[in-house]
Formats: C-alpha cells, sequence, structure tokens
C-alpha cells in the first residue's frame, strides 16, 4: 500500500536545489495540484527535467516564470518566452536535448542502462562533447542516463497499489519519469481500491510510485481562443 | 484568396500527392499542417502527433476540447479511427526507428547535400529542437516545404546552410512556392516547376546548383 499525502505534505521533502521531473506535453498531463503546492512551499534553485516549458501560467510553466529552477533540461521552450529571457539572461542554465533523446536517457536511467545510442544529433551542435561510437558501420552518439530525485506524474486514476491509468495523450513522458527518480508521487483524478483496477490497462506500474495525492485542481492547459 | 494563400495551397496540394494510401505521416508545425487539407480522394493517411498517438484528427470543435487531448503544439484536436495513443518512449521509438513513411517540416535552410537547418538563429531565436532532429534522422522520407526565398528575397536553398544543423543529409525533397526539387547523392535536381514561373526564375532565386530533369512538369 502506498501512502496517500496532502498535496502540501507531499512536496514537503523538495528542498532547495532538489532535481524534479514533471511529465507533461504543452502543459498537457502536468500535475497541476502538485506543482501549485510546490509553488506555495517556495523551493528554489530547482534542477527542472521536463519536455518543454509549456505556457507562462500553465503547470510546469509556473515554475519558470516563478524564478524557482537554477537549471533546465527540456526539448522545447518557444511556447514560454520566460524561459528564453531567463536562458539569455544567464539566470536559468538551459540544456536542450532532442525529444526522443530525452525520452531516452531518463528511460534508460529508470530500466538500469548506461546510456544509448542514438543518431539524432550527428553532426549538429548536439553532438559537441560527447562520444561517437560505431556499431554496425553506423555512427551513434552516447547519450548518458539521467535522473532525479522527485517526479511529478498525472494519472486518471491510481490503485492505493500505485498502479495508474493515464488516458489519450496525457501518457507523454510519465512512465520513463516514473521509472527514473527515486520518490515518485502520483497526482490522480481519483484514488481508487486495487479491486477497481483491471490489470490490462495500467499505464504505470504501481511499483515505481512512491506517493499518492488527490487532485484538486482541474487541467488548465487547454489554451482556448 | 489572396496570391500568397493560393501559392501557399499549390505547394501543400503538391506535396499531398506524393503520399501513398496507407502512409504514415507526421507535420511539422505551420504549413506544413495544412498539407492534411488537401491529400488526394481515396487515399487513406494516418498523421503521426509525436505528444503521443497516430491518427491525429482536425480540431476539436468549440465545445468539445478536453484537456487530454491535444497535439504538438497543445492544441486541442481530435482522433480518427484506425488511431492508438502511446507514450513518448514509444512515439520516438516510431520516429526513430524508421516507422514513419514521411515528414514535412519547414526550413530556414537547406543545402545541396540534404542539410537541413531549421531550428535556430543563434542570438535570436532558440526555442529548442523539440522533435524536428528526431523526425528528420528518422523518417524515411523528409519532405522540405517552404517559400523558395526569405523574407529579403535572398535564397534558402543554399550551397552550404550556415546556420546550425538539424540534420546532415536527411533531406529528401525541397517543394516550395516555386518549385519541386529532388535530393540526389549528385546534387539537387530540379523536376517540377510552378505554373507561373519559368525555369530561369527558378534558377536566378536558388543559390546551389540545380540538374534540370530532362522533362521538367509542372504544379
Amino acid at each position: 500500500m502506498k501512502p496517500i499525502l496532502t498535496p502540501e505534505k507531499a512536496v514537503e521533502k523538495i528542498a532547495d536545489g532538489a532535481s524534479l521531473m514533471a511529465s507533461g506535453f504543452m502543459g498537457c498531463g502536468n500535475a497541476f495540484t502538485l506543482i501549485d503546492a510546490l509553488m506555495k512551499k517556495g523551493s528554489r534553485d530547482l534542477t527542472l527535467i521536463t519536455s518543454d516549458t509549456s505556457f507562462p501560467e500553465v503547470g510546469v510553466g509556473r515554475l519558470v516564470c516563478g524564478n524557482r529552477v537554477k537549471q533546465l533540461y527540456a526539448s522545447h521552450i518557444g511556447t514560454n518566452p520566460v524561459s528564453g529571457q531567463k536562458m539569455n539572461s544567464g539566470e536559468m542554465r538551459v540544456t536542450l536535448i532532442p525529444q526522443g533523446t530525452f525520452n531516452e536517457r531518463i528511460r534508460a536511467k529508470g530500466a538500469g542502462l548506461g546510456g544509448v545510442l542514438t543518431p539524432t544529433g550527428m553532426y549538429t551542435e548536439v553532438e559537441k562533447g560527447k562520444q561517437k561510437l560505431s556499431i554496425e558501420g553506423k555512427e551513434y552518439l552516447l547519450e548518458p542516463p539521467l535522473g532525479a530525485d522527485f517526479a511529478f506524474i498525472k494519472a486518471e486514476t491510481c490503485d492505493t497499489f500505485g498502479n495508474c491509468f493515464l488516458p489519450m495523450a496525457t501518457k507523454n513522458s510519465a512512465i520513463s519519469m516514473a521509472m527514473a527518480a527515486d520518490f515518485v508521487i502520483v497526482e490522480a483524478d481519483r484514488i481508487t481500491r486495487p479491486e477497481e483496477t483491471d490489470p490490462e490497462k495500467v499505464t504505470i506500474p504501481g511499483v515505481f510510485v512512491s506517493a499518492i495525492v488527490k487532485a484538486e485542481l482541474p487541467a488548465s492547459n487547454l489554451q482556448l481562443k | 484568396m489572396d496570391p500568397k494563400e493560393l501559392k501557399r495551397v499549390r505547394l501543400v496540394k503538391r506535396i499531398a500527392q506524393e503520399f501513398p494510401d496507407g502512409a504514415l505521416v507526421n507535420l511539422g508545425i505551420g504549413m506544413p499542417t495544412m498539407v492534411a487539407n488537401y491529400i488526394p480522394e481515396g487515399r487513406t493517411i494516418l498523421l503521426h502527433s509525436e505528444n503521443g498517438f497516430i491518427g491525429l484528427g482536425p480540431a476539436a470543435a468549440k465545445g468539445k476540447e478536453d484537456p487530454r487531448l491535444v497535439n504538438a503544439g497543445g492544441q486541442p484536436v481530435t482522433i480518427v479511427p484506425g488511431g492508438c495513443f502511446f507514450d513518448s518512449a514509444m512515439s520516438f521509438a516510431i520516429i526513430r526507428g524508421g516507422h514513419v513513411d514521411f515528414t514535412v517540416l519547414g526550413a530556414l535552410e537547406v543545402d545541396m547535400e540534404g542539410n537541413l537547418a531549421n531550428y535556430m538563429i543563434p542570438g535570436k531565436m532558440v526555442p529548442g529542437m523539440g522533435g524536428a532532429m528526431d523526425l528528420v534522422v528518422g523518417a524515411k522520407t523528409v519532405i522540405v516545404s517552404m517559400e523558395h526565398v526569405n523574407k529579403n528575397g535572398a535564397p534558402k536553398i543554399l550551397k552550404k546552410c550556415s546556420l546550425p544543423l538539424t540534420a546532415k543529409g536527411e533531406v529528401d525533397l525541397i517543394v516550395t512556392d516555386m518549385a519541386f526539387i529532388r535530393v540526389t547523392k549528385k546534387g539537387l535536381v530540379l523536376e517540377e516547376i510552378a505554373e507561373d514561373t519559368t525555369v530561369e526564375e527558378v534558377l536566378k532565386a536558388t543559390e546551389a546548383p540545380l540538374q534540370i530533369a530532362g522533362k521538367i512538369g509542372r504544379f
């Protein structure tokens, strides 16, 4: 059985300087309640690992705009102009990683692998400082694993053993991140009894989950005109 | 429709003809997205959305938007029958593993060796490469869709790209408002020109040398 915590309690151990993975893609699948609780806690100098920095006031975008992030690992920051401003001013260090490499590095960490070999980024700025290996006549970049102290995952349902179901396009980087962080907090719309779970329909096995929080805030990622 | 829009429609219509029935296609943001509206009748293609599904459908109707179903730009969309959802690791395995038949993307510059620069202008625009590097390396056929010249009228098809590369030697086709150009091991081959231009005009607007196909088509 996994502990069911309040949002405040769940983020209590995320101290200044901690590293945090936040799943989501343009805010879709961000853990809005947990991010809000972390904003209120006020932790600073975070290392944030997230696919993109969403929009300024949406989900993980708030962490960047609220000056909480010292180092960012992401693949795209174009939809949140504040990320670019902070990168250019030197206020936030930014490491941009091709999206596929980003995910595989995280998955490698969670899967106990020493890294991944990918052709993506060869002959570009991405290859700078990286080891290359030739396998069966083709060249690859060696990309190291990427882990974190904490991960925020958003699920539709999570049973008390931690088995999660993530619908539609909210899955994105959640499975890889749940595997790769030391302490994984799931924010679930519904916390269910294990008897309610169809074992065939589990997106993230409960083994990766450390704690569960009931979602309090609705998804606010839609950019409606 | 204004003349600029007409040219864009002509361009994306031409690209749409490249896809055989059943193709899996990833379309970049902007003009490439328009290609989906001009798939020839009788053909069904599936669109790959790199944030995690195959079967990307039209934008969601007003009032029917679902925050769980967005495209790679974050806009609310729909999924068509035949589609399926997956996570990012699977999405990029599909891309890098060579399972996407075509990707269509815009470009800042492209050169005679099929090198592509489309993700940053140092000091000016540094949004990150997102999925572009993986798509260009992984897709079976890479189609660049762009205006033939830049805002200042300068060629975008160069001898050698000057901006940081997205990938080296991966572009297969360049389709512009003026020309349909194939990238071959022996250089660029002009195969078709737009109906309102001439071969001379295309050559003038292109920095890279162009070989002229035996029979020039029109689109």
